[in-house]
């Protein structure tokens, strides 16, 4: 069937510049580019074309320009393009519309909206490059109080203190499966984690047994629907155990790992036979109820002796706090949200886009509610779903987060463009495939550099505004909504976030 | 502002202010005026701006020593919602509490004062029923105290421990002295002193310094950046800040930790005031294992920001600054007597020759101590 659809992207090739050198051609897997022996020139099918950057950027004589393309359809407010294109690719295909990374759509981003204080005479700011400034963080359950005994100038606590996961930096890379993304990328957000005093978090897709000595120490293993990859020695490896219920992309849908995906070692990491779909259901089928989670959590309390926090993952959505309060109460340690924008390797578009709600109006709303609880300090809230800058972690953090887990962030930092073709398994940049030719193009040291850097980079500037604020260590600035004003916000908005206006 | 239709946001504004602060304390436990204290204070005259002073007292109730001293304060527009708020309050305090005897504070009206509250004592035992028989007595007024401050409008309880009272309001503190008449009616063994300089112009008699909860006073100098932590930390416990300043988290800390949950005081500044963890991870393990367990479990309470404070409680002073030392704090014994100072020169106006000053160190607190209680009692 011919596709009534327009190129997404218009590919201008400068012809003067181009030395027909073909490296466009074999960068490209979606295809867009061949070569024509007869004219020795290079023509480009743009309706295969991505938008992913990778010719343009790759090309030695800088001689390709990939732009949106200029086609349009008559102007209509209601019909947009994207709505008719997507809607002839139905009618095309008959089959529902996927798509990867966070929802791109206009939602209102309130990290945008939101102003950050600094000391001026009363409190003297703070310069970090010269005083302290403590941004490590404790993830997991807290006791209510301490029972200290001194005798004789003996010191003696005896409160059982739960096992807690110890951060130099309030950021954690998010989980993102062996299998949904390369086995370098995998290692890369690994490397990096360990080295920047963080954790990297598995996914749903196993640990393959080579980087259990050497990554463990730096590692939170996921416990998913689907289940792979799991076994004792898996979930000991390990320094934290998540649960994941639900993703922000995809809130209340499982996932669907094609088999051309499941290559040899990722059906060994996963537990299950070569060149298999791995389908994770969209519930856990033994978790149909409070109780049901609670006896999982016990369960992996068990298996790893009680020296392991226990996160649940869970999606923002619209009864998401009172859920969450159920969750600590049913003993989790840690409860990450991931919100309306977070990332995801596939999704239904439909999905994607309309389900959830934004990531901070979720932590405003958690905060608040486990504090009006009183059950704050039994757990720690990691937020995830649209975090871009380090101005975005202090926000979240001033907005009641422990700590933030960044996903999409991550792999921009490995070369990523957003364009959204992850479900393909076709990526240039090496991240989002099982591709050997392709995934060879990601080079372990130099994208684990990336991502500490990264790390590095956003901890000087957390460092920076805490220290304009007259803050020197991240506890202080936690829930601290004190240093928190919006700006062009509604009343509504306002009070979710528990913040006052500019002026204010 | 409509309060009731924003409730949801933390509408709560916070007073930012410098400050002198002063302490006097007699560790044989004998007793005097508040001439002294209130003449150190006037010194520092220039740390303050006729905003707020005030003073906490300790042993000036022997008479009725076990009994909880109530300082009232009915702020009010006019003279009839003073009173009324005066009814409603002691209404409550029928339903409550075991009232022995009242009386307005006394006052010198030929001090010039601007706008005085009503100010009234009374002298009160908890009558516990029902539920509330099980609860701690200490917990019982706490919790009592926090429903008058957040319940009762125009209605303050500003001092609540026993043997001890706090008087403040709006005026330099040598003033407020002079119009509480402290150096003529009142003889303590320990004296905490505060004059203010609140950086906005809107003074009101309850944001003035002490802020006391039970035997407990704080008088700080200081903004607390962690405000907004702090907050949320102590409201999951009960405490209901309403005083609009920074300091009453400090008191309610101080009451959370060492009164209920009965740290010693050496624990405590380690929690106000951590070491960082560059000393920290240097420390032999044992000592590690202490100081990052505190700063885990209590980074919340962790006070952040420039601050010196003196704490009072029966039988103790404490000094304490913040963790890198932000603002001045003086240290001095002459004979039996312990002094804190914002600075150096007025513990020296009233007692020049000292056997030790120093500066105690960022994070590190002075204790003074009455050394024998008994004693203090036998002297009362």
């Amino acid at each position: 069937m011919r596709s009534f659809v327009f190129p997404e992207f218009s590919i201008i090739r400068d012809e003067e510049r181009c030395g027909s050198c073909r490296g466009c051609e074999r960068q490209c897997a979606f295809g867009v580019h061949t070569y024509d022996p007869v004219t020795d020139r290079l023509t480009s099918d743009e309706q295969k074309c991505a938008g992913c950057q990778r010719c343009a950027i790759f090309c030695p004589e800088k001689a390709i320009v990939v732009r949106p393309s200029p086609s349009f359809y008559r102007p209509n407010a209601s019909w947009s393009r994207e709505k008719i294109e997507d809607l002839k690719r139905q009618a095309e295909t008959g089959g529902v519309l996927l798509t990867g990374c966070g929802s791109d759509k206009p939602f209102r981003i309130y990290w945008d909206h939101i102003v950050l204080n600094a000391s001026q005479v009363t409190n003297p700011s703070i310069d970090p490059l010269r005083e302290p400034m403590e941004l490590r963080t404790f993830l997991g359950r807290k006791p209510d109080m301490l029972d200290i005994r001194a005798e004789d100038g003996d010191v003696e606590i005896r409160t059982e203190i739960s096992p807690n996961l110890t951060v130099e930096t309030p950021i954690l890379f998010s989980a993102m499966s062996y299998g949904a993304i390369s086995y370098n990328a995998f290692r890369s957000l690994a490397t990096a984690a360990c080295k920047s005093g963080t954790y990297f978090n598995t996914g749903e897709g196993g640990l393959p047994r080579e980087m259990r000595d050497e990554f463990g120490r730096c590692a939170i293993v996921q416990v998913a629907s689907g289940r792979f990859g799991i076994d004792a020695e898996y979930l000991n490896c390990a320094q934290a155990v998540e649960i994941k219920v639900g993703q922000g992309a995809k809130p209340g849908i499982g996932g669907h790992l094609p088999g051309e995906k499941v290559s040899l070692a990722v059906a060994e990491t996963r537990m299950i036979p070569q060149g298999t779909d791995a389908i994770s259901p969209a519930p856990h089928h033994d978790i149909y109820s409070i109780e049901d989670l609670s006896t999982l959590i016990t369960a992996l309390k068990e298996v790893t002796n009680y020296e392991k926090p226990i996160s649940v993952k869970i999606a923002a959505v619209h009864n998401f706090a009172a859920i969450a309060s159920g969750i600590v109460r049913a003993g989790a340690d840690i409860i990450a949200i991931d919100g309306l924008r977070g990332g995801t390797g596939a999704a239904p578009k439909a999905i994607r886009d309309n389900v959830g709600i934004p990531t901070e109006l979720a932590i405003s709303s958690l905060d608040r509610r486990l504090r009006e609880e009183g059950i704050r300090n039994q757990c720690s809230i990691i937020a995830a779903g649209g975090i871009r800058c380090s101005s975005d972690v202090v926000k979240a953090i001033a907005l009641g987060a422990d700590a933030v887990y960044i996903g999409s962030a991550a792999l921009i930092a490995m070369g990523c463009t957003l364009c959204q073709k992850c479900y393909t398994g076709k990526c240039n940049w090496g991240i989002c495939t099982q591709d050997p030719r392709l995934s060879g193009r990601l080079n372990v040291e130099i994208a684990s550099m990336r991502l500490s850097n990264l790390i590095s980079a956003w901890s000087h500037e957390i460092r920076e505004m805490l220290g304009g604020m007259g803050i020197n260590a991240l506890e202080s600035l936690r829930g601290n909504r004190d240093h928190l004003r919006g700006v062009g916000l509604y009343e509504w908005e306002l009070d979710v976030l528990g913040i006052k206006g500019a002026g204010e | 502002m409509d309060r009731k239709r924003r409730s949801r946001r933390e509408l709560y504004t916070k007073e930012i202010c410098a400050c002198s602060i002063f302490g006097a304390m007699n560790r044989e436990g004998d007793r005097f005026t508040g001439e002294g204290v209130m003449k150190a204070i006037a010194s520092m005259r220039v740390r303050g701006n006729g905003l707020g002073g005030g003073f906490a007292a300790y042993g000036i109730y022997p008479d009725h020593r076990d009994l909880y001293a109530f300082h009232l304060m009915f702020t009010g527009p006019t003279d009839v919602a003073r009173r009324a708020a005066k009814k409603e309050l002691e209404a409550f305090l029928a339903r409550k509490f075991d009232v022995y005897f009242d009386e307005e504070i006394p006052t010198d009206e030929s001090v010039f004062v601007r706008d005085p509250p009503l100010l009234w004592r009374y002298f009160v035992l908890p009558r516990k029923e029902g539920e509330d028989e099980a609860t701690a007595d200490g917990d019982y007024m706490v919790s009592q105290i926090m429903a008058v401050n957040t319940k009762i409008e125009n209605a303050y309880v500003f001092s609540s421990g026993k043997n001890m009272g706090c008087f403040k309001g709006v005026g330099y503190p040598e003033e407020i002295g002079e119009y509480f008449m402290l150096d003529r009616l009142y003889r303590g063994h320990t004296w905490t002193v505060h004059g203010r300089f609140p950086t906005n112009t809107q003074a009101w008699w309850g944001g003035a310094h002490p802020f006391g909860l039970l035997d407990t006073t704080v008088v700080h100098n200081g903004e607390v950046s962690s405000y907004g932590t702090n907050r949320w930390y102590l409201e999951m416990y009960g405490y209901a800040c309403t005083l609009q300043t920074d300091t009453e988290v400090i008191a309610y800390a101080a009451d959370l930790l060492m009164r209920r949950q009965k740290l010693p005081i050496e624990i405590v500044a380690k929690i106000l005031a951590p070491p960082i963890w560059n000393a920290i991870d240097r420390m032999d393990e044992k000592e590690k294992k202490l100081l990052t367990t505190l700063r885990m479990a209590y980074g919340p309470l962790l006070m952040n920001g420039p601050f010196a404070v003196i704490i009072g409680e029966t039988g103790r002073m404490i000094g304490l600054t913040d963790r890198i030392r932000l603002r001045p704090l003086t240290a001095a014994t002459k004979g039996e007597m312990f002094y804190i100072s914002s600075e150096e020169a007025s513990i020296r106006l009233i007692s020049p020759k000292l056997d030790r000053v120093w500066t105690p160190k960022g994070g590190e607190p002075v204790i003074g101590e009455i050394k024998s209680m008994n004693k203090m009692k036998r002297v009362c």
